[in-house]
């Protein structure tokens, strides 16, 4: 008999101190919380300070033939750091870099005979090797294994010297863009309703594979000194949107909306950037 | 032996009773800063609510809310380092703090971001 009351009675007591506690707190004024704006200066990665202008030179491209990689990547990057840096951006046609690559890997003699033939720097080698593993470059670019073969072109010094005095030695970006169409098939349940015998409505639970398509992208940004042609930094990204079967987006849209989730990163190794976001204040 | 222990207890109880307002005078000082360092923080003077902040942890170093405010104000002043042991600091003092384990989350983004090392060409 005394247990129930005892326990009763510590009930009671406990949700006299609860009240008693929560009373207190609002007495005092609880904890609060204010949502406060703020803007996070982020100091650029590289001292670009020697430099007074920049040259987006253009991209070895490829992966997609419905969007121009190398065409896209400089214009977009030139619009954004012609608003977003203080460096003056080089108007200059985009180069065609994968030719350019091709060229350089053809040999010295071959390579002398296309430069009587096109005066531009593209044919200016200084290398005579054949890709990475000494053979034929491959053209079109499908997959990362076929533009990693174009990695000697970011390592000829010799090249992006001459590019640099062309241009009265500017900041050289350059590198290389892979965009390609990606599919994954995903497990999703699905919820099904049907009516039962008695007439019901029951709700089934089925489990597939959901097939969804959408497009990776893969830029290198190579960061090259125009006076010497040596690179200063290179930054790799990977970035990848799916979309369900209904979505038909087209792939220039893909593009952009991955290329947008790369471009404060890319802007940061030139120029400070103000991040803003939101954060909690506590009282 | 029992006077020794009544000693022993009055001392006790001495100690407790003045040492309970010691620390609740540390905490309503700390929180009237902390409360400062907010409305000047909404007014944008980030430095002058970086200040208050920084003396409320002094004043009371177990306040967790002083340590999360000082935190967002030094991100806010784009000092990241402090600013991460600031986060630390609060999430050691109160580490189910959904609110200060969000900002830092938000805030390691961004660290991570700036801080990304430089992949050099071999």
């Amino acid at each position: 008999m005394s247990g129930p009351v005892r326990h009763r009675k510590s009930s009671l007591s406990f949700a006299a101190l609860a009240s008693a506690c929560a009373a207190a707190t609002l007495a005092c004024g609880g904890v609060s919380s204010y949502e406060i704006p703020i803007e996070t200066p982020l100091r650029p990665k590289l001292e670009v300070s020697s430099f007074q202008r920049v040259l987006i030179a253009g991209f070895v491209a490829g992966g997609n033939e419905d969007v121009d990689g190398n065409q896209e990547t400089v214009r977009l990057l030139r619009s954004q750091l012609r608003s977003k840096s203080s460096l003056r951006v080089i108007d200059a046609d985009p180069l065609p870099l994968v030719e350019i690559a091709k060229n350089q890997s053809r040999g010295p003699i071959e390579a002398e005979q296309r430069r009587s033939g096109d005066a531009g720097p593209g044919s200016a080698s200084g290398n005579p090797d054949r890709g990475e593993g000494g053979q034929s470059l491959p053209s079109p670019i499908k997959s990362e294994k076929d533009i990693e073969q174009y990695e000697r072109l970011f390592a000829n010094t010799a090249y992006w010297k001459q590019l640099g005095e062309e241009y009265q030695n500017p900041l050289i970006v350059t590198g290389s863009v892979l965009f390609m169409e990606r599919t994954s098939s995903t497990m999703v349940s699905r919820q099904t309703e049907r009516l039962d015998a008695f007439g019901r409505r029951q709700v089934d639970s089925q489990r597939g594979l959901m097939e969804r398509r959408g497009y990776v992208l893969r830029p290198k940004f190579v960061f090259i000194d125009g006076r010497t042609g040596a690179t200063i930094h290179t930054e790799m990204h990977r970035e990848e949107i799916l979309y369900s079967n209904d979505q038909n987006m087209p792939p220039l849209s893909s593009y952009f909306e991955l290329m947008d989730r790369l471009v404060p990163t890319f802007l940061n190794a030139l120029s400070s950037q103000r991040v803003r976001g939101l954060r909690v204040l506590l009282k | 032996m029992r006077a020794c222990r009544r000693v022993a207890v009055v001392g006790l109880l001495a100690v407790l009773s003045s040492a309970t307002p010691l620390f609740a005078d540390a905490r309503s000082d700390a929180k009237e800063l902390v409360s400062f360092g907010i409305e000047v923080a909404n007014r944008g003077l980030w430095r002058e609510a970086i200040y208050r902040w920084q003396r409320a942890t002094e004043v009371d170093p177990t306040y967790a809310a002083a340590f999360n405010n000082l935190a967002v104000g030094y991100e806010q002043e784009g000092e990241l380092l402090k600013a991460r042991d600031a986060y630390e600091k609060a999430l050691m003092l109160a580490p189910n703090d959904q609110s200060i384990r969000q900002n830092y989350e938000l805030f390691k983004e961004i660290n991570e971001r700036a801080s990304a090392p430089p992949k050099e060409q071999p």
